[in-house]
């Protein structure tokens, strides 16, 4: 048997991807984490006289600590079972990638266990978020600065 | 109220979706997907359009792993605008900071009171 | 023939005396669960970690082989064991408190054939008298090591298998009575199907499982239907089919079966099914043995798969190469 008749075996045998479902799932879990955001923040705002704008630090707080209680008691991963992107994407889903990586790495101490491997998966979110706002500020910056565009 | 809820809910869970096609449809691993949500919210900000999708649906732009993209880059060019070149680098955790220190402050604090507790799945 | 292109014959009747199989609370809901020593309540104790756990199995997996073989665990010449953890880790503690001089060995989850395989090569030279051989697995410690924390989010494929919590050893010697006899092996032949899904392992291994059946069978002048029963070990049910359509000149038919597709049922919370090494070690060492002691079969091949990749060789971009190691069991009549 060659490579090329094992790989149409492989192809034949694979379960189709449900795209279409997932990504009704996804659109519902994101959509009600994102609902459950802007309650917290008209919450926020009634009650701490925050505005629009300034609600959204401590709401992004308030979030990654419900993402903390739920991925302590170990109902964050069966959301994410049925929801995927809907509950990776939201910054629930970066809380969750810190919290889980700490919460598994206590047994090597909180130095080399819980702060070395704290974000083993969510480093390149950081890294690559970092990257890329340098880059589009500079290159902004050096237009604005011959004068092609403005601020 | 509702209408914004609505929008939240609507725009939020469209950004998911774009997350979902990037996993299963391009076979991305879920690093993968949020890096280059994170790189669209940057550049979008760079071309000035993130700030109105906040404008329109609130929660819904700036839950989504796509506006820490856009705050970093805001920061950025926000803090070149005053002080020029520098700024690209001083200005981008300038308003961020919230996401990740709470991720880093819960991580220790989770790890810690959830010691004991069994395996359940 | 035998002796070539490694397959083995035995003439001097390496026998499993007994076994030991040790599981986890997910494992109870296992057809096989019947057949199992004991289900432990726990995957680990509060203050062990899952490292140790491991450790623990296998400890008490052995101590129940040897005993239900009527043997102490200081008579017991050499203790031959595989798992998936680093350096073996949870296999050399393990053998630091059985206290017998140990051999390790890893071929991922065909690691409980390869221990085999080497116990009968010693106990055929006359260089042992008896042998605790077999592998484990525990699932938080492998989805640490392999893949994501346990409370990650990560939505899983279909082709996605659950990693067994369990250790399955047996006890050989030679010539035992009314004990299922290991006539023959072959060594596995590493085979690269160019597959590098991690999800998806079942895939990748088939074409190694195909390796070693289609030589075992050549080389020992046999036909699928001279086997009650080929069991791979965790190909997973996709794999399996994969497998069968590999086979599909002969007739496979009820003969060919994986342990890690049935390991769970039909419960579809595991996807695929089972895998790791404790997979086969668990299934072969209780439901296969249990059903060649009472006679049910008599001549049965047990083909352990494993996929020989490591978290590093998928973040490089490469293929997972996999590896199946095969044992052929048979019962002789009484009298």
């Amino acid at each position: 048997m060659d490579q090329k008749q094992f790989e149409k075996i492989v192809d034949e045998q694979n379960p189709k991807t449900p795209l279409l479902v997932n990504m009704l799932k996804a659109f519902l879990v994101g959509g009600i984490i994102c609902t459950i955001g802007q309650l917290i923040t008209f919450f926020y705002m009634r009650f701490f006289s925050f505005t629009e704008k300034t609600a959204a630090g401590p709401t992004v707080a308030t979030m990654v600590f419900i993402a903390m209680i739920l991925t302590g008691t170990g109902l964050y991963k069966k959301i994410s079972q049925f929801g995927g992107a809907g509950s990776a994407v939201p910054v629930t889903g970066f809380g969750n990638a810190v919290i889980s990586a700490s919460m598994e790495h206590r047994t090597e101490g909180y130095v080399l266990g819980v702060g070395g491997n704290m974000f083993k998966l969510a480093g390149s979110v950081i890294v690559f978020g970092v990257l890329s706002a340098f880059i589009v500020a500079l290159i902004k910056t050096i237009l604005v600065k011959m004068g092609v565009i403005s601020w | 109220m509702i209408s914004s809820i609505i929008t939240a809910f609507i725009v939020g869970g469209l950004i998911c979706v774009i997350g979902q096609l990037l996993m299963d449809g391009f076979k991305l691993t879920p690093a993968h997907t949020l890096s280059t949500l994170v790189v669209c919210g940057a550049i979008l900000d760079g071309f000035g359009l993130y700030e109105p999708l906040i404008d329109f649906a609130g929660a819904g732009a700036t839950i989504p792993i796509t506006s820490f993209g856009n705050s970093l880059t805001h920061g950025a060019m926000a803090e070149a605008e005053k002080h020029g070149f520098i700024g690209v680098l001083t200005g981008m955790f300038e308003v961020t900071s919230s996401g990740i220190s709470s991720a880093i402050l819960f991580g220790i604090i989770g790890a810690f009171i959830f010691q004991k507790k069994k395996t359940t799945y | 023939m035998v002796n070539t292109t490694g397959t083995l014959q035995f003439m001097g009747k390496p026998s499993i005396v007994s076994t030991g199989v040790i599981v986890g609370p997910m494992e109870k809901q296992s057809p096989f669960a019947d057949s199992f020593d004991e289900i432990l309540p726990l995957e680990n104790e509060p203050n062990e970690t899952y490292e140790q756990a491991n450790t623990r199995y296998i400890e008490k997996a052995c101590s129940v082989a040897v005993k239900k073989g009527h043997e102490k665990l200081e008579n017991v010449d050499v203790f031959i064991g595989g798992d998936l953890i680093n350096q073996l880790s949870p296999t050399n503690f393990a053998a630091r408190q059985l206290s017998i001089p140990l051999l390790g060995v890893f071929s991922a989850c065909a690691s409980s054939m390869e221990s085999i395989i080497l116990g009968c090569l010693l106990l055929e030279s006359g260089n042992a008298k008896s042998i605790l051989a077999g592998a484990s697995s525990h699932h938080p410690a492998v989805e640490r090591q392999f893949r994501y924390p346990l409370e990650y989010g990560a939505q899983k494929p279909k082709t996605a298998q659950w990693t067994v919590t369990a250790a399955g050893f047996a006890l050989l010697q030679k010539q035992a009575k009314s004990a299922p006899i290991i006539s023959h092996a072959t060594i596995g032949r590493v085979v690269d199907g160019k597959q590098t899904n991690p999800l998806h392992m079942g895939a990748a291994m088939a074409p190694a499982a195909r390796d070693t059946i289609e030589r075992h069978l050549t080389n020992t002048n046999s036909k699928m239907a001279d086997y009650d029963i080929i069991m791979t070990g965790d190909l997973g049910k996709i794999g399996l089919s994969i497998l069968k359509e590999m086979f599909q000149d002969e007739d496979s038919g009820v003969i060919l079966q994986d342990a890690g597709a049935q390991f769970y049922g039909e419960d579809s919370f595991f996807n695929a099914g089972a895998s790791g090494a404790g997979c086969s070690a668990a299934a072969f060492f209780s439901h296969i043995y249990g059903q060649l002691k009472k006679g049910v079969f008599s001549r049965v091949l047990l083909v352990a798969t494993g996929a020989l990749l490591s978290p590093l060789t998928f973040q490089q971009g490469e293929t997972i190469p996999c590896i199946a190691h095969a044992i052929e069991c048979r019962m002789e009549k009484r009298g």
